[in-house]
């Protein structure tokens, strides 16, 4: 096979792959959602969809909506501008699954003469072409709040796109600063700078070498615009429903809806890959260097069997509480017994995973298969620290309420401006005397 | 008089949003730990499985009390129905027989849709024939017939029933009638 095939055949795979995590993560993220809302205010949250009597905590009311959402009648007013009008939830959904493209999920793999990438596309200046399509998101906003031909949709996107604008140029000098410190534009370099220790005037610091530790005050200017740029609370006036209806999605109905729903969750869970690989170092483990992991691979099959173990275990005793503590009285048929099946199951698979440590520690693995485990890993590392990132999203929304417009634009040009402008000076000085 | 309330006046480190920030999200995440590894402590009841006890002093749909010998208490006084604030008790009377009452209840028809559940009606009922404890909490129904009470509906209950459960009211009279007892009941307070 030439290289050029074999590169040809790298992208298709790498495309289908990045495109779906995303949308595998949105139903995910809408349980996450409500699952958070209800346990912050002391509720217990969506459990009565089911299949059977099967409720699977919830996760089946994400399908119920979607069925529930295809099978409604497909509304266009007559007072649209029915190109936009149709445009609009499309250009959202697929401005927010691009960016995914440019960023790598592990560290490449060597088959035989030919690198397989974690990533679509390696392009030299990543960085900045990930910004430019993210800038393209406020169109989507945009144009359906002019197409639905409403007060209220047009002043939620005129909105939108101030917020979006005014926070976009924060956002962009935080990432100055980041890019002054790595001194790379391209995305893979980023994240392979940030492996190993932290190194300050040529002392080692004792920290993994993380955007979030060379860079805070950007990490922080980063993470608020961040949620200004994907509308999410404290900044989402854009469809402040006390005072603009629904804001920009007023008019859109059906699947056109789900569309703009989606791609809302869509660009959380960008943001958060993109937060996880430009600050805490995207698929790296802290303090170990990958050729360190492929040297050393029975250990980190160790370590993903330990994390598994773990996740179960925590699982385990959420689920077997719950199941004590509702009693089941509500559930008929299967659902009698599902709590308690599922969190043995749980329970059993850590008990697994723990016996299986001591056989793997002595098992040794050839070039390919440690390659692999150790890209298993990285993965990992790089969805939980972007859990971390998703999880945040939820718990600010039911925590903080919403900004009003002048307190908005206040944060965003007389605090973030200025203080990512003073970043920027700081992290050239500190760098011309290291 | 004016009172003028100052805006609380921002300073320092609450201005920059952080600490406040960080401190919200503390609460919040003190309820989620709780919440999820100990579910036991949520206050939520399955509602149409499980249900939380009605207390006896409940103020709820209207029933018809009744004599020993089954037939209502009611003697048609119009009391209620001019007492009542949203005109929802529509009482036809007519004669009796007995001679210790004059009249009796042809018909005696609630119109629930009309009903604010003030309680009006108990407490200007001179016989205590009408009380508001029927311990249901939905009664709503798919046709306007549904949540109209005729006389029937209305003396489906047995006197006994609801009274002495625990928690009951004991300012509310059993067999006396409501007034007197209502006016014991503000002096015993004052």
């Amino acid at each position: 096979m030439d290289s050029l095939t074999f590169g040809a055949i790298n992208i298709v795979v790498m495309a289908v792959v990045m495109w779906n995590i995303p949308l595998q993560f949105i139903p995910l993220m809408i349980w996450l959602e409500r699952k958070g809302a209800a346990i912050i205010q002391d509720r217990i949250g969506p459990l009565r969809a089911n299949i059977f009597g099967i409720r699977l905590f919830g996760l089946l009311h994400t399908i119920a909506d979607a069925i529930k959402l295809l099978f409604k009648e497909d509304i266009i007013p007559n007072h649209v501008h029915r190109l936009y009008y149709v445009m609009a939830p499309f250009w959202s959904m697929t401005v927010a699954l691009v960016p995914l493209m440019l960023i790598p999920i592990a560290s490449p793999l060597q088959i035989g003469a030919h690198l397989f990438r974690f990533q679509v596309a390696d392009y030299s200046s990543g960085l900045v072409l990930l910004f430019a399509i993210t800038g393209l998101g406020v169109y989507g906003t945009f144009f359906a709040g002019w197409a639905s031909n409403n007060k209220y949709s047009l002043l939620g996107s005129l909105r939108s796109s101030a917020q979006m604008i005014s926070y976009e140029l924060g956002m962009g000098l935080a990432i100055v600063a980041v890019l002054m410190a790595y001194q790379e534009i391209s995305v893979s370099s980023i994240v392979e700078k940030q492996s190993g220790m932290m190194k300050l005037f040529h002392w080692v610091v004792p920290l993994p070498n993380w955007g979030i530790f060379l860079n805070p005050v950007a990490f922080v200017v980063f993470l608020v615009s961040a949620f200004a740029e994907t509308n999410r609370t404290p900044f989402d006036l854009v469809e402040g429903e006390s005072e603009i209806v629904a804001g920009y999605h007023t008019e859109y109905s059906s699947m056109k809806f789900a569309l703009f729903f989606m791609a809302e969750y869509a660009h959380m869970v960008v943001a958060s890959i993109v937060m996880a690989t430009l600050f805490l170092g995207g698929y790296q483990i802290p303090y170990v260097t990958t050729e360190q992991l492929r040297h050393n691979s029975h250990y980190a099959l160790c370590a993903i069997l330990i994390i598994i173990a773990l996740l179960c275990l925590i699982a385990g005793i959420i689920v077997y509480k719950r199941a004590k503590a509702y009693g089941m009285s509500f559930a008929e048929k299967l659902g009698k017994k599902e709590y308690f099946v599922i969190s043995y199951l749980l329970f059993a698979a850590a008990l697994m995973s723990i016996f299986l440590v001591p056989l793997v520690v002595q098992m040794r693995f050839a070039a390919l298969p440690s390659q692999i485990i150790v890209a298993a890993l990285q993965m990992m590392a790089l969805f939980g620290k972007a859990m971390i990132f998703l999880w945040l999203y939820v718990h600010v929304r039911w925590t903080l309420p919403r900004f009003r417009y002048d307190q908005l634009m206040n944060l965003g040009w007389k605090i973030l401006f200025p203080v990512s402008l003073l970043n920027i000076a700081i992290t050239g000085i500190v760098i011309s005397f290291t | 008089m004016v009172k003028i309330v100052r805006r609380p006046h921002l300073a320092g480190m609450r201005k920059l949003y952080v600490v406040e920030i960080l401190g919200g999200l503390l609460t919040t995440l003190a309820h989620v730990l709780r919440n999820l590894f100990f579910p036991e402590k949520l206050p939520t009841v399955f509602y149409p499985e499980n249900r939380k006890a009605i207390p006896a002093a409940y103020r709820g749909r209207h029933r018809l009390m009744k004599r020993e010998d089954g037939s209502p208490r009611c003697t048609a006084c119009m009391l209620c129905a001019t007492s009542c604030p949203a005109f929802c008790i529509h009482i036809q009377a007519g004669e009796a027989d007995d001679p210790f009452k004059e009249k009796y209840p042809v018909d005696f028809t609630i119109d629930l849709l009309r009903c604010v559940f003030c309680g009006l009606c108990v407490e200007a009922c001179p016989l205590d024939a009408i009380r508001m404890d029927v311990p249901l909490v939905s009664f709503a129904g798919y046709r306007r017939e549904d949540v109209i009470l005729t006389k029937e509906i209305l003396l489906q209950h047995e006197n006994a029933d609801y009274a002495h459960a625990p928690g009951y009211n004991p300012h509310r009279p059993l067999s006396v009638t409501h007034g007197v007892h209502y006016i014991n009941f503000l002096k015993n307070i004052k």
